[in-house]
Order: structure tokens, then sequence, then C-alpha cells
């Protein structure tokens, strides 16, 4: 069974680890935004009951410098490219996929709707959606909270709003103290949690999604082996993102592409299409 | 913002910080106590053991993330950390028996240049950990170890020959006034200290990281006026 596998933006650094990149089916950016960002102070990382926090705070050198001197580097590793754009109002949407637009070495645009380390733009994310879409016909991906509260309500919204897919979930909102001076061991606080916790929220997520819509979604959130890529599968989704898999191994890719061979081949499941039928019942709709 | 660090090779215009790196399952040989700490041997396997000052990434089992940690000592066919047991990875690797193996990914990262001419390594605390393999590759230079307790300094016991002080003594007290090429490793008070004393010093940082390969971005430092990942352009700096 073939599903494509993807990095989660933010998981993978293509220029430091080429190798890991071209074992995946497209490569996504660390978000972008329209000028550059130091990124949050250190520390920035820690692990806590199973969960990884971080704030990382959306460094990146902005999407001019992106434009010029990363992107014909990331061409060069021949794997389709997925570029991640945030921001802090409907303009920095626009202003980074009008840019976008004009790049040929970009198949397509994750909007980063739910970043939880910095500060939320104004509008509704249906608007920043409008924004996007009015500045690029390039596909756009909205990667959305598992925190909103109603997510088939966004997932339609957006829908209408004129995305071609969805990337689900982000990172949650969490915290974590030092045992012993009860302060909060990331410098800013909170930090996104991520790992194999946050798998069953993502799972609900695009469960909810994929009976609400009739979108392509990038299931995300916890996969740590083949038979969470099959779980995903299950569920809607027509490809999955590899997040926090990766920071423990790079290699991670050849391992969980393997698991997936040897789950399919097992016959317990049946092809691609019918396991995506397993979750929702005769009438869902996979394609894979 | 800790004080800037300065940047004495740049590793701007890298290519792959995986290519010299391997990931294997490594069968522990031993954990062998020493004082506090804990020095965890490791079959070497197909891995390399890297430049002094280089670290790998080891699983800690029933964690999530592993764990940096600079090569103590790569006798042969084995390669050994020193760790001190003060969070839950560390006490996991440190709780490993015989036989039982963990994932370990590396060299990573730029380790010390070893084209030094009067070289002096300097220590403090758990930063004795990359000492002895530096050492052996210099051939056994002076060195100069700080420790907070006389039962941490029962490590001193790795680096055979050095002149070691306890708190309240700090290591900066025993410094020459000709200081030579300093490669020092320790607290970030003390490197700060000892970069006052010797601005060329080559420093060993330590950062949390998640993944050693600069995918995280959870590792930065600032270098002079930016942040830097740790793992892409240190840890030697």
């Amino acid at each position: 069974m073939s599903v494509r596998l993807l990095n989660a933006s933010g998981c993978l650094d293509a220029l430091t680890a080429p190798e890991v990149v071209t074992t995946l089916d497209a490569f996504v950016t660390k978000t972008v935004t329209p000028l550059p960002r130091e990124g949050s102070p250190p520390p920035r990382i820690a692990e806590v009951d199973g969960w990884m926090l971080n704030s990382i705070g959306l460094q990146n050198p902005g999407i001019e410098v992106f434009s010029t001197s990363v992107l014909p580097r990331l061409r060069d590793l021949g794997v389709p490219l997925w570029v991640s754009v945030g921001g802090f109002s409907a303009s920095d949407y626009r202003i980074c996929c009008e840019r976008i637009d004009e790049l040929d070495a970009v198949h397509v645009v994750e909007l980063n709707l739910s970043c939880p380390n910095v500060d939320e733009a104004p509008e509704t994310v249906v608007e920043l959606v409008e924004a996007a879409r009015s500045a690029t016909g390039k596909p756009l991906y909205a990667k959305l909270s598992p925190a909103t509260p109603h997510i088939a309500e966004l997932a339609r919204a957006v829908a209408h709003a004129g995305v071609d897919g969805l990337s689900l979930v982000n990172t949650l909102r969490g915290l974590a103290l030092d045992p012993e001076t009860l302060c909060p061991r990331l410098a800013l606080g909170s930090g996104g949690a991520s790992g194999p916790a946050l798998r069953p929220i993502a799972l609900a997520c695009v469960h909810a999604c994929a009976k609400a819509v009739e979108l392509p979604i990038v299931g995300i959130g916890g996969v740590m082996s083949g038979k969470d890529v099959l779980d995903f599968v299950a569920v809607g989704a027509s490809a999955v993102a590899l997040g926090t898999v990766l920071f423990g191994d790079p290699f991670a890719p050849a391992r969980i592409r393997d698991e997936l061979e040897r789950e399919a081949r097992s016959g317990a499941y049946g092809s691609a299409v019918e396991i995506g039928r397993l979750a929702h019942g005769s009438a869902f709709p996979t394609e894979v | 913002m800790k004080g800037s660090r300065s940047a004495l090779g740049s590793g701007f215009g890298q290519t792959s910080v995986l290519g010299f790196a391997r990931r294997q399952r490594l069968a522990v040989v031993a954990n062998d106590a020493v004082g506090p700490y804990v020095l965890l041997r490791l079959e070497r396997g197909e891995m390399a053991p890297g430049v002094p000052g280089q670290f790998f990434m080891l699983e800690a089992p029933g964690q999530l993330l592993p764990r940096p940690m600079s090569l103590c000592l790569a006798p042969p066919a084995e390669l050994a950390f020193l760790l001190e047991p003060i969070g839950p990875g560390t006490r996991a690797l440190a709780a490993l028996a015989p036989r039982e193996g963990i994932h370990v990914l590396g060299p990573l990262g730029n380790g010390f240049d070893l084209d030094v001419r009067r070289p002096l390594l300097v220590a403090g605390g758990i930063g004795i950990a990359p000492m002895p393999y530096l050492s052996d590759a210099l051939g056994g230079p002076p060195a100069v170890l700080g420790f907070r307790s006389a039962r941490h300094a029962e490590a001193a016991r790795l680096l055979p020959g050095a002149e070691v002080v306890v708190e309240p003594r700090l290591v900066t007290e025993l410094l020459p006034d000709d200081l030579g090429d300093v490669l020092a490793c320790g607290p970030e008070p003390m490197l700060e200290a000892v970069r006052e004393l010797a601005p060329t010093a080559q420093v060993a940082w330590e950062a949390p990281m998640a993944c050693g390969y600069g995918a995280c971005y959870g590792c930065v430092v600032d270098v002079d006026g930016r942040y830097a990942r740790l793992c892409v352009e240190g840890p030697v700096l």
C-alpha cells in the first residue's frame, strides 16, 4: 500500500539532512513569515510525561531571503516542495502567498493557521484563508489546531473559502514546570505539545473533518509506526506527516514505510480505499 | 539572554550534518559508578567515535526524545559516555543493565580543533565528560578540573595527572598567566569566566536538544547576536 509520507512543518531541515528528505514524498518547510524572525529565546524544548514541548517561535529568514537563497537549494533536492506560510495578519498571509505564487519550485502552500507559540492574527481563520486564496493559484492546505472547538465546522468554512486540502493537526498548547523551582521550563512559558499522546486527538480531528468535507487530508500527530499511519488512513487521511518521531530517528520514514507494507501485506484490512471505509462505514470515499 | 558566544569557526554553508553519522542499536557493556556520575559503556558496533567534542544522541528508555552526550572514552570496541543522573532521561540511561540495548545516533556536531600548539584542558563538573577522549587525542596535555564536592571530584580519576579544585575554589584560580590554547567544557558561568581570560578558547557548550541534527531548532544559543543551532554550528564554538 502506498501512502504519501511527508514531514510535519518545522520537524526537518532539508539543508542539514538532505538524505532524510529524499526518503519522503514531499518536503514541508519550516513556516515562513514576511519578515525575518529570530524566534523564541531558549530554552525552547522540553520533554514531559511522554510529550515534547516546543516553543521555537517561527524562526525563519523571511519570505524574500527564503525565496532567493533557500528555495533554489531546496529545489535541487528533487522532492516536491510544500511551503508553510505564517503571519500575524491577513496581509502577512497575502504577502507571502503573492511572492510564492511567482515561484515555480513550490508545489503546495500550507497555511499555518494554528501556531500555539506566537500571537494570533486579529482576523478569523477564514479571513486568513481568503487573503491567501486571493494571492495565489497554487494548491492551499489549511493547517488547523486540535484545540478548535468545532473542527468539522471550521473545515467546512475553510473549504468554502477555497482551500484544496487540510493538514490535521498542529500541536496543542502545553506547559511544563521544573520540578525543583516550579518555574516553566520553556523561556516563554508554554509551548506546542507533540508526540504519541497527540495521536488520538489528531485521529478524532481527521475522522470528523473527513466526514465533513471532500478534501484530501494530511494526518499529523504522534505517528511513530506503520500501524499509526494505517490508523490515519482508516479515519480518512490521504497522506501522513511525521513530526516528533523524526527527532529521535532521522531514518524513521524508511522504517515506517516497511512497517506499513507489512501491515498491508498481512491482508487483514484490504486495500487503502477499503481501509478508508473501515472507520467511517461503507459510504466513505477515500483516495490514497 | 546569556553572553554572546563568538563563533571561531562558522558552520554556515554546511551540507548534511548526518554525513558521517550512523544510527545503531548498541549493547550495554557496563554502567560503572564514578563518584555520583555513571560511565555508560556501550559496544561500539559499526559506529565511528568521531572527533573529541562531538556528541551522540542516546535513546533513553521510556523517554520520547534521545539525549545528547559527548563521547568520554573510546576504548577498543567500545564507546563510553559519562552521565550525571539528574533527570528522567539520564536516570534511565544510568539504570541500563549489561546486554540491554539502546539506539545511538552519531557522531554529530563540530568537535574540538586538535591543531593546537600548547593545549590546556579546563573542565567543571560533568563538563569533564569529553576531556578523557580529548586528552588521549592530544597526548595527555595539562588539565585543570573543578568540582562542587569531593565526591564529584572522584571523576578526576578519568583524567590522571589533572589539577583538581573543589568549591568554593574555582578552576579559574588555577589557570596559569600564560594560558596557551584553552579547550574547555563545563557550566556556563565557568565557560564565560574562561572566555574572559582566554578569548580564543575553544569551548564546548550544552543545550537541550531534541534531534541533534538541525531539525528542531530547539538548541539555539546566541552566537554574535543571532540564534544559532548548537548541534549544527557547535557544540564547540
